[in-house]
């Protein structure tokens, strides 16, 4: 019998998506339990949110004064102990799970799955590795409690609405460090959509030619409402600062809608942007490999194509 | 202080990946191998950290075969001071690693502890985080800025809500991210000064780490590919196109 936990993320009181998300790889497991668990300071709004979600049995909460912020080495001790009983605890797959999942795992002496994409039964899951260009299938040591995070982008929502699950307040006793310390969090101020989130991405290449030339990519971001990547050769070149790259060293994304201007689709590029919904590619060179992926390919110079699509846009 | 660095040899990132037929594995014969790029930067935060003074060794560790040592001899030739090689022929999952890692912890007290957040091979993105928890010190993830004075780390983290700010208290494991610096280029002349400097090689089985893996891969597949779509003549066609799939 599967008891599943679920670890839930929150910020500024609210509950994370990715929670659902992780919620419903706890429904392909065929969970009998399914408990989400909230460790906050004020734990009360995210706790009756999570409540909602379809499938949940219990929703338990930790309000502590050291939960306050998401301090991995803090959260981890409060996991371990409360997963005794569990067979599998379950972490959405962003970087608050990434950073705590694995402290929880150590501390529980078993091994983690990262990055599940699908559950195959109750100990065997698909996950990606080498950036996605092979998927694994992987087996758990059905003797120990499995440790997984959940890839956001592999799994729905679970529905919220009809579920009102029983809210439990825990007491979870156990010593809690105090050799890591918040200071501050600095949110996005940039009016554009968030790269790593976006529904739409347009990129920049090597093909933009230079720094100030990648205005003609920001503006015509700004028009249809996307955020703003680059390939490598574009960051390397000193057009636009990294934490716009996107390709296997840089963020791997899947919006809904992405753009590659002068980007002729290196190996490591594409392995960022395999899971997109559509990818349209604009490049001089009509032979360039980015067009061997692109549902849509126009080829010619950018610097005339541009205008166009946002005279056609008007 | 002396830091510790990560050192893992992968497939490198330029190679198309092929999955082998039988699903068995992915194709490695042949292929180049790289520093995981994420180590470098670690390796390049620690040769700073020395520079700047506050560091006076830096030590970088590879755990696998016995041709590991012309990759260790890179991280070398990189800067580094000396290297560890633990042998061992087999894979080495990351609880493995992280355990491996506490063992050359014990003998060699480092005051930092950096990995790269990931290695691009099995993208596992764990050995830090359990290093931590098995040695019940602080991680600091995904850096993308790090400040050492006294006894406490100031890192800046990318986190999906922006750049995150931690203090942590030394000693402690810090993971890179890839805007934390630009790893240097290695000149001829470092790496033949880099053939004089020690490599320590230690058995893995001499240091009584529990190697029982939890996980078994069963198979390997290729990923969904994507068809290749069609080409538009104009502009015009282009966002004709996108508006019929709603996409604009």
């Amino acid at each position: 019998m599967s008891k599943i936990l679920v670890i839930a993320e929150h910020l500024d009181g609210k509950l994370n998506s990715s929670t659902a998300r992780a919620v419903s790889a706890a429904i392909a497991v065929k969970g009998e339990v399914i408990d989400v668990l909230v460790l906050a300071d004020s734990v009360d709004a995210i706790a009756t949110e999570a409540a909602k979600i379809n499938g949940v049995s219990r929703v338990l909460t930790v309000a502590r004064s050291e939960n306050a912020h998401a301090l991995a080495a803090v959260l981890a001790p409060q996991i371990a102990k409360t997963a005794a009983g569990y067979s599998h605890v379950f972490v959405p797959s962003t970087t608050f799970g990434k950073d705590v999942a694995p402290r929880v795992a150590a501390l529980l002496g078993v091994a983690q799955v990262s990055d599940v994409m699908s559950v195959e039964g109750t100990h065997t899951f698909r996950r990606p590795i080498y950036a996605g260009n092979a998927i694994i299938t992987v087996e758990a040591d059905a003797a120990h409690t499995v440790v997984a995070t959940i890839r956001s982008a592999s799994w729905g929502a679970a529905a919220t609405g009809t579920g009102s699950a029983p809210i439990e307040a825990l007491t979870v006793d156990v010593a809690l460090p105090t050799h890591t310390r918040f200071v501050e969090l600095k949110q996005g101020s940039s009016d554009r959509p968030d790269l790593q989130s976006a529904s739409k991405v347009v990129s920049g290449g090597r093909g933009v030619g230079s720094k100030e030339n990648f205005d003609i990519i920001f503006k015509f971001a700004d028009r249809i409402g996307a955020a703003v990547g680059a390939s490598r050769a574009a960051v390397d070149a000193g057009y636009v600062p990294s934490d716009l790259q996107v390709g296997q060293t840089g963020k791997i994304i899947a919006p809904e809608l992405y753009v590659a201007i002068g980007i002729s689709g290196a190996i490591q590029h594409l392995t960022g942007i395999k899971d997109a919904g559509t990818i349209v590619a604009i490049n001089k060179d009509g032979e360039a490999p980015i067009f061997e992926v692109a549902d849509f390919g126009l080829v010619g110079d950018l610097f005339k194509l541009i205008p166009e699509l946002e005279a056609q846009l008007r | 202080m002396k830091i510790l660095v990560g050192y893992k040899r992968v497939v490198d990132y330029n190679v198309r990946i092929q999955v082998k037929s039988d699903g068995t594995g992915v194709v490695t014969d042949g292929v180049k191998l790289s520093a995981n790029p994420f180590d470098d930067i670690a390796l390049e935060e620690a040769l700073r950290l020395r520079e700047k003074g506050v560091a006076e060794e830096v030590i970088v560790v590879g755990i696998g075969p016995a041709d590991l040592t012309a990759h260790l001899r890179n991280g070398l030739a990189m800067g580094a001071n000396r290297a560890i090689h633990v042998l061992t022929a087999d894979a080495t999952q990351p609880l493995t690693a992280a355990r491996v890692f506490l063992k050359l912890i014990e003998k060699e007290q480092p005051g930092l502890v950096i990995l790269g957040k990931q290695a691009i091979d099995d993208d596992a993105n764990q050995t830090g985080q359990m290093l931590a928890a098995l040695w019940d010190r602080p991680q600091a993830t995904f850096a993308s800025k790090v400040e050492i004075a006294g006894d406490k780390a100031t890192v800046t983290r990318e986190v999906d809500a922006g750049l995150e700010v931690i203090e942590a208290a030394l000693p402690a494991v810090i993971t890179t991210d890839l805007r934390l610096n630009e790893p240097r280029f290695i000149k001829l002349p470092d790496i033949m000064k880099a053939k004089s400097k020690p490599i320590e090689t230690i058995e893995f089985g001499s240091l009584d780490v529990e190697a029982h893996d939890h996980l078994k891969t069963t198979h390997y597949a290729a990923p969904a590919k994507r068809s290749k779509g069609v080409m538009v003549k104009d502009a015009a066609e282009l966002v004709a196109a996108l508006k019929q799939k709603g996409l604009l």
